[in-house]
């Protein structure tokens, strides 16, 4: 009885420690009841290289700086580039057929006003290390790695 | 009408009688430079921002929209004020402009843009007359900082340095065909030229 009492003391302790030496939140690197000091404002990467897509419906990442590109009812800053009228001029790619696409896959002459607002896709990429190493794997990988069996 | 012009043309075209020559001239140097003095004072208050945004209409509207850009934040500190844009920096451009600006005082006394509706429904008609001034004057007041004889191609990025080098280089476009509501919101863009 009494080794028992203390084998359940010792491990309700050493969970304890366990969890104390690894906070439940993993990207503030704190305990959830301390205050910690906001990181740095993270650059922009701005090289204009285009990134890789994980899957082939990934909405493509935007490889430049967007800070204070104005989208509104007014006028899309984005589209200044990337509309079908303007990309000869700028060389910067063409806003894909879908966009051109109403939900029933009709083509309309302007953009669809459901892909109107650009960032709801297509987000910036700040240079920064990832806090948390992400496990996703490629499907062709998945693919090639069962055919291998 | 013509008796009362005659007699002040006689005293404007004889000798002084009371006065001395010497009063009259220093005196006359002196008053030249309070007067000038006080005219460019005068002249200079009204070129600041706080004057500027005195208006709620400037200061509610244009004001708060520029605070978020880098014109107004940045890294080092260095920031435009309305003038630095909005005024030419030449005296006699500047007087056109002073001149031209009696009727944003005609504007602000009969409320023209006194509500935020009433900004939104001018602010096309606003902004045009701003691209138009600054595409005819070569966007000076651009460069009035931005230098293109001292812009560093390679430490900007390849798109910028290359739109640079090639459109701005040859004077195809100039500052203010790109660069539309970089400080400001942007009105309805519907027909613009690049939009």
């Amino acid at each position: 009885m009494k080794t028992k009492i203390v084998l359940s003391l010792v491990t309700v302790l050493a969970l304890v420690f366990t969890v104390s030496a690894d906070p439940i939140n993993q990207i503030r690197k704190a305990e959830i009841d301390t205050t910690t000091e906001a990181p740095n404002i993270a650059k922009m990467v701005n090289d204009d290289v285009k990134k890789g897509r994980n899957y082939p419906m990934q909405p493509p990442l935007i490889p430049h700086n967007i800070r204070d590109y104005e989208v509104d009812l007014k006028v899309n800053k984005c589209l200044s580039c990337h509309a079908r009228k303007r990309t000869e001029e700028t060389q910067a790619s063409m806003i894909s057929v879908t966009h051109y696409m109403d939900r029933d896959g009709n083509f309309l002459a302007e953009v669809s006003p459901r892909r109107y607002f650009c960032n709801q896709c297509h987000v910036p990429q700040a240079d920064l290390s990832e806090p948390i190493k992400n496990t996703f794997v490629d499907l062709d990988k998945v693919l090639n790695k069962k055919s291998e069996k | 009408m013509k008796e009362w012009f005659r007699k002040y043309l006689k005293v404007l075209t004889r000798p002084s009688v009371h006065y001395s020559l010497g009063f009259l001239t220093l005196g006359g140097f002196l008053a030249g430079i309070i007067f000038w003095g006080g005219f460019n004072t005068a002249l200079e208050a009204t070129n600041t921002e706080e004057f500027c945004i005195g208006c709620h209409e400037m200061e509610n509207n244009v004001y708060q929209e520029m605070k978020t850009t880098i014109h107004y934040t940045n890294r080092s500190g260095v920031r435009a004020t309305c003038p630095d844009c909005h005024v030419p920096h030449n005296w006699t451009d500047k007087m056109a402009r002073k001149m031209q600006a009696s009727k944003e005082v005609w504007g602000k006394i009969f409320g023209t843009i006194n509500t935020r509706e009433k900004f939104e429904a001018q602010r096309r008609r606003l902004a045009e007359h701003e691209w138009d001034r600054l595409k005819a004057n070569d966007s000076l007041e651009c460069r009035n900082c931005h230098n293109f004889e001292y812009m560093d191609f390679t430490a900007q990025s390849d798109r910028a340095a290359s739109m640079h080098s090639t459109y701005l280089e040859k004077g195809e476009k100039t500052c203010i065909d790109c660069h539309k509501g970089i400080a400001h919101e942007l009105p309805d863009m519907k027909g613009v030229e690049g939009w």
